[in-house]
């Protein structure tokens, strides 16, 4: 077992907690800041896997947790909007083994396209929420997430954000790993077969559940108050407590760690105990909402502090109502595609060919960037597809003929594959052309294994989706695979050619990252040892 | 060393051990009783842009994240960097840059180095850095990032 303190991350102490939780497994999609918590789980001994994207990671959580083991599901916040359909649902099945998803929130977009708050899945789906504010609560709050699982029979939103996930702390490991249980198979379809006649049921079930909790959450230790001035107080959870504690040291604090459903009696006694009641959280006024909804008085945040990131000093304004502009950071270097990375030819190349290029997620988003500048367009995960059909569809002929989508292999495996049936089934009069840049890795978010590379997360052997298999049985007119690094002018001249054509085609730029190849090399010599 | 706070700021570009060496402070504060957080940005930052990283020991951490304009030391790998970052120290607070090192060349060890030039002044036992060394680098590597860590501390005066 993992004696006494270390230092941790949060992603790494969460793992740690499932481990000693006895998680039967692990799934998720690799996404900053998220992407750690399952490569520890792996590391440490348990088990682990990338699944091809969020929702399918859920679904498989949800299996596991049906037939009785416990899991758990990781993904960044954006992960849980493609993982929402099953979650909703779930929340009326409940659980039979205990579910935890965990959404690692990215307040300051420090690597994501929004910075959406997914506290507020917590009430849309009606979930249990807890929220720690640093490594050790990550610890605690993933062992009791597990039980509050079990216990409310209802999955629980483990709400991690950047600086909670990727901050290093001390953390006692005071959990022995505990037996798994083992829990007969029992079919039970009023619970699990989601049909109207059984999901109004459910749904009944699951709001006599929400104040069961919320009863629960009024009589539990879960949050924290700090005895301090009478004339400040201040509500918070997660990272802003520890902003919070800092900025404001004479303060009383009342810190929740259970945040959705709320122990709206306990916040409301510590409000009438303060002459001056704020909340300081980061993202949406969500606390501030709920709690103002219940009646309770509280001072909302100011509008200045509805984006970025919070830090001490941010957190100190809002305690002096100062609403003042925050100054401009300082332009750093930005982030490049590294030299020789396979995607800076296949960008030169759209480039010089004048493409209007619908983009997507990944290393390759920086080709939007000079020198290259040959992206016009990047939403979500999978969306360079659709987007791209839907501009052929709709510009004038010369222009629709420039059109390229760029996807990479694991980016296609989320959620391309269903752009491409598009795509020969809603075929543009111009044809359309689809380039799918495999570098043979998930780089951007530090090199995870996906289906296509022929290796699992704990990189044991695995099958490897043929890529140009697939797109060829799906119906793509043509499917050619190029080195664009060596073959420069056969991609050049390819790419020319499939625009001319009314065709749907895809061009496979196909190169390892020069970051997996040495991450292989080191593998390979450390095999040799062995 | 008595230490109700100190606040240390490591800033360079992705690929210069950034990490690694506030990895390694963070262990040696740690392993000297002290409370300790520390905390940066991943993801996009490892592609040659900008990289920063906080830590902070003392008697009890809060905030993961050094206030602007409250470091006490700032760490910078590439001389860039202080512009970007130089409003991060404290009035009075102490800049190390890697040209203290006057005509040594660390090469790769420059993290080391500069881990070296810091605990000239934080003075934690040499013993404790070498054994942190041994445990990140393996034999010759490790004896040539012991020599960049005590060229670096004889380098500050």
């Amino acid at each position: 077992m993992f004696p006494g303190k270390v230092i941790l991350s949060g992603d790494e102490a969460v793992a740690y907690g499932a481990y000693a939780a006895s998680v039967a497994l692990g799934s998720g999609y690799p996404g900053t800041p998220s992407t750690e918590i399952l490569e520890t789980l792996s590391r440490i001994g348990g088990r682990a896997e990338w699944a091809p994207n969020e929702k399918v990671a859920l679904e498989v959580g949800i299996g596991v947790s049906f037939a009785g083991g416990r899991s758990i599901v990781t993904m960044k916040h954006v992960g849980v909007n493609v993982a929402a359909d099953p979650l909703f649902t779930l929340a009326y099945t409940g659980v039979t083994g205990g579910l935890v998803l965990v959404s690692a929130d990215d307040p300051g977009l420090a690597s994501s396209q929004n910075e959406q708050d997914n506290r507020n899945y917590a009430k849309a789906a009606k979930l249990l929420m807890l929220e720690p504010s640093d490594s050790q609560e990550a610890y605690d709050f993933t062992v009791l997430a597990f039980e509050l699982s079990e216990k409310f029979d209802i999955p629980v939103l483990l709400r991690m954000t950047t600086r909670v996930c990727h901050s290093q702390g001390v953390v006692n490991l005071w959990k022995e790993r505990e037996n798994a249980r083992e829990i007969p198979y029992e079919k039970n379809v009023h619970k699990r077969v989601m049909v109207p006649a059984f999901a109004k049921g459910a749904h009944v079930k699951l709001e006599n559940i929400m104040k069961e909790i919320e009863a629960f959450a009024e009589t539990s230790a879960l949050e924290d108050v700090k005895k301090g001035s009478p004339e400040l107080g201040i509500i918070c959870s997660g990272v802003a407590y520890q902003h919070v504690c800092e900025a404001a040291p004479e303060a009383s604090v009342l810190k929740l760690g259970l945040t959705w459903p709320l122990p709206k009696k306990k916040i409301a006694a510590f409000a009438a105990s303060v002459k001056r009641c704020i909340v300081v959280e980061e993202g949406d006024r969500f606390l501030a909402d709920a709690i103002a909804s219940a009646g309770i008085p509280v001072e909302p945040k100011p509008d200045s502090l509805l984006f970025g990131e919070l830090d001490v000093t941010r957190v100190r304004k809002q305690i002096r109502r100062d609403e003042t502009p925050d100054p401009a950071p300082k332009a750093g270097r930005a982030p490049q595609l590294c030299p020789g990375c396979p995607h800076r030819k296949s960008f030169e190349t759209l480039r010089d060919l004048g493409c209007i290029v619908s983009g997507d997620i990944g290393c390759y988003t920086l080709g939007t960037l000079p020198p290259f500048s040959a992206m016009d367009m990047c939403v979500c995960m999978g969306a360079s597809i659709g987007v791209g059909l839907g501009l052929r569809h709709t510009l004038k002929e010369t222009d629709a003929r420039r059109v390229v989508s760029v996807i990479g292999d694991s980016t296609f495996l989320h959620s391309g594959l269903t752009g491409i049936v598009e795509m020969v089934y809603n075929r543009p009069a111009t044809g359309h052309l689809v380039v799918i840049l495999d570098n043979s890795t998930t780089a951007m978010t530090g090199l995870q294994e996906n289906p296509s590379t022929g290796r699992h997360l704990n990189l044991d052997p695995a099958y490897p989706v043929d890529l140009a298999a697939v797109c060829k049985a799906l119906g793509v007119d043509h499917v050619d695979t190029v080195d664009t690094t060596l073959e420069t002018e056969r991609f050049r001249e390819l790419v020319k050619e499939r625009l001319a054509s009314n065709g749907v085609n895809v061009i496979i730029a196909k190169r390892p990252c020069i970051l997996q190849m040495k991450k292989l090399a080191k593998l390979a010599k450390k095999e040799s040892v062995k | 060393m008595s230490a109700e706070l100190v606040n240390v700021v490591f800033a360079g570009i992705g690929g210069q051990g950034i990490i690694l060496a506030s990895d390694m402070l963070t262990e040696a504060a740690f392993k000297s009783g002290y409370d300790v957080k520390k905390s940066e940005l991943h993801g996009m930052s490892q592609r040659g842009g900008s990289v920063s990283s906080d830590v902070r020991f003392g008697t009890k951490v809060w905030s993961p994240m050094v206030p602007r304009g409250e470091a006490d030391y700032l760490v910078v790998l590439s001389e860039d960097q202080v512009e970007v970052c130089g409003d991060m120290l404290k009035p009075g607070g102490v800049l190390l840059t890697p040209s203290l090192l006057g005509d040594y060349n660390p090469g790769r060890s420059l993290n080391i180095a500069m881990l070296g030039a810091l605990n000239a002044h934080l003075r934690f036992p040499e013993e404790l850095w070498v054994e942190l060394i041994r445990d990140k680098f393996k034999g010759e590597l490790a004896d040539a990032n012991i020599e960049a860590f005590r060229k670096g501390a004889a380098g500050v005066k």
